[in-house]
């Protein structure tokens, strides 16, 4: 035990040392937390329309002024035939051609129905999607707004309407960022603790020091864990510093015990730590270290559950998501953020994840060799 | 138990100590005793296989055949209790650059298990001998070449192990350094400590005990100096090893 006291002194003494860490530490959190929310968002806007108004009526008129209005699409041109919106299209100047026939005020008004013709650009397929969807839902009000206008008599509607109106619980407002700061704080603390552990042995064996370590009569477990407490602190620094930029910044404070979120990040980061001594086992240099980890990272992040829902995944991918330590940490982190889960709700979470831990650390100490 | 005190008598032993790497075979049956206090120059020019006889030595590598034993433990079987009888010093320069010279005093004599009070003690000895008082809260980086190789050869003696293997400690030092270099392994050899010392310079070869020759992974040569320069009749150590170095097929790293 003496010689981990040992370890340890020197393991802190050098971290502070290091400004690269120092400014992986304390900068990047920050910078990420503060920049990806406001950017990774799912939200359409500014989505350009092209509008082809063959009518000039006064009910074409309304229609193109209520699709407007509502910020969501800006009017890019208006022009008289097909063949010049499309040219627009192609330019990607226009992500949508609304086109009103001519005769449309006259056919509404006799037949209580009319055509309308709406193009989308798919390059950018979600926003596409999304746009189509929106202009859809905004026609369909104007539909049932000038239907209203003219059945004024009989007072009760004949048909029967259904109208469904949605409640989101959890998160109101579906705010992105209440969604996406939980999430990105795991991706950080996922970083720091792989990245750094993996670099910092790494480094030592290409400066040559581990095998003057190697040749003493350390203890091949007591090495480990003095790499291992040192990041461990650091990783729990950096989520209470995540913390605190989501509550100063976006006033996100957890519905549930945070010490539920610590509990969780305490036993999380050894599992994520044990990565990173295996990432060190087998590399032999910090360029290697780096590519494998960036590696895993990316995979770690795009089948996290970050960005895309892991439920709309085929089938093998959502077996693969098992085995991904992260996605474990942004459903705790989302659970006890957003909907205040307790403790028995994510027993089950922390029992995989301290298998994780038990797996990964034994795999790096076995694998870990004083001699070749 | 046995076997262990008949060999106390050495302090290294090897007996057809082989090690190969697949096809490549880097050490080639060697053999050979070391008695207690002595300074045994292990000599060989670059890719001989001296480093890698090294390593097996100092529990860093495990041999493929053969026999050894330092300070009476199997090289085998027993590669951790060799660890707490020796001190190394490689060729790669092993301090922490980024710890000052009393952290990383501190750091190797923890780690060896002294004492508070005995690390004390040793690093105020050892900054006074070496004449670092004035820079002990300075970065080993900080510090000329021949400077940190003192340092590194005294924090490899400081829990005072029974053998202590040095590969190529004065490369790139200047001719004064490894004078001085010299009389520290003279001082520690008179104390009892045995050293098993890797070197390419050749005067450095006759400051030695006794030598030993690695040519293509086997021992070519092996006695005391001045026996191996009547056995080849040469003038010098240099013309020794010329002569054997010579004779050497396989191709250096």
């Amino acid at each position: 035990m003496r010689s981990l006291k040992f370890l340890l002194q020197k393991e802190f003494r050098q971290i502070f040392r290091n400004p690269a860490i120092l400014r992986m530490i304390f900068i990047m959190p920050v910078i990420q937390l503060i920049v990806l929310p406001l950017v990774a968002n799912y939200e359409i806007r500014n989505v350009n329309i092209h509008v082809i108004d063959h009518d000039h009526s006064m009910y074409s008129r309304e229609l193109i002024r209520k699709v407007t209005a509502g910020g969501v699409f800006q009017l890019q041109g208006y022009s008289a035939n097909y063949k010049q919106a499309l040219l627009d299209v192609e330019h990607d100047k226009s992500d949508l051609i609304l086109e009103i026939p001519q005769g449309f005020e006259k056919q509404l008004v006799r037949e209580s129905e009319a055509p309308l013709f709406i193009a989308v650009n798919a390059i950018n397929g979600a926003r596409a999607n999304l746009g189509a969807a929106y202009l859809n839902t905004i026609l369909r009000d104007y539909n049932q707004e000038i239907r209203t206008q003219w059945i004024q008599f009989p007072k009760f509607d004949e048909i029967p309407r259904v109208e469904v109106i949605s409640n989101y619980w959890y998160n109101t407002h579906q705010s992105y960022t209440l969604f996406m700061v939980p999430g990105i704080m795991v991706v950080l603390l996922t970083m720091v603790g792989s990245f750094l552990t993996a670099l910092n042995i790494v480094k030592e064996k290409e400066v040559g020091t581990i095998e003057q370590i190697n040749v003493t009569p350390i203890r091949k477990h007591h090495f480990i864990l003095g790499k291992l407490i040192p990041f461990w602190v650091l990783g729990l620094f950096v989520l209470t510093l995540g913390l605190l930029v989501g509550r100063v910044i976006y006033g996100i404070v957890p519905m549930g015990n945070i010490g539920l979120i610590y509990l969780f990040a305490a036993i999380y980061l050894p599992a994520i730590l044990g990565l990173g001594l295996l990432v060190s086992n087998i590399s032999q240099t910090q360029q290697q270290a780096m590519l494998l980890s960036f590696f895993l990272m990316m995979i770690f992040i795009l089948m996290g559950g970050l960005y895309t829902s892991i439920d709309s995944m085929p089938q093998w991918a959502q077996v693969v998501t098992w085995f991904n330590p992260v996605t474990y940490f942004i459903e705790v982190m989302r659970m006890v953020v957003l909907k205040g889960s307790s403790f028995n709700d994510i027993k089950g979470h922390l029992g995989v994840i301290a298998l994780f831990a038990v797996v990964l650390n034994t795999w790096a100490v076995v694998s870990y060799r004083k001699r070749s | 138990m046995q076997k262990a005190e008949e060999n106390t008598q050495y302090a290294i032993t090897a007996k057809n100590l082989t090690k190969a790497f697949g096809e490549f075979i880097a050490v080639d049956h060697i053999s050979f005793n070391i008695k207690q206090g002595e300074i045994f120059g292990f000599l060989g020019a670059n890719g001989a296989g001296k480093t890698t006889a090294m390593r097996m030595l100092c529990g860093l590598s495990k041999p493929t055949s053969g026999e050894a034993t330092v300070a009476g433990f199997d090289v085998s079987s027993n590669p951790e209790s060799i660890k707490k009888n020796i001190g190394y010093m490689s060729q790669k320069f092993s301090l922490y650059e980024d710890l000052t010279v009393m952290e990383n005093i501190r750091f190797y004599a923890g780690i060896y298990g002294l004492s508070d009070k005995d690390i004390k003690e040793k690093s105020a000895h050892l900054l006074q001998h070496l004449h670092l008082d004035h820079e002990k809260n300075k970065l080993v980086g900080s510090l000329p070449l021949g400077w940190k190789q003192k340092l590194s050869f005294s924090i490899a003696l400081i829990h005072e192990p029974k053998i202590v293997f040095l590969d190529e400690p004065t490369g790139g030092v200047d001719p004064l350094t490894r004078r001085e270099f010299w009389e520290m392994i003279y001082e520690a050899s008179q104390r009892g400590t045995t050293l098993f010392v890797t070197t390419h310079y050749m005067d450095e070869a006759e400051y030695c005990h006794r030598v030993s020759i690695m040519v293509d992974g086997s021992i070519a040569a092996l006695g005391t100096p001045a026996e191996l320069k009547k056995q080849y009749e040469a003038e010098s150590m240099n013309d020794v090893f010329l002569h054997l170095a010579r004779q050497a097929t396989r191709q250096a790293d």
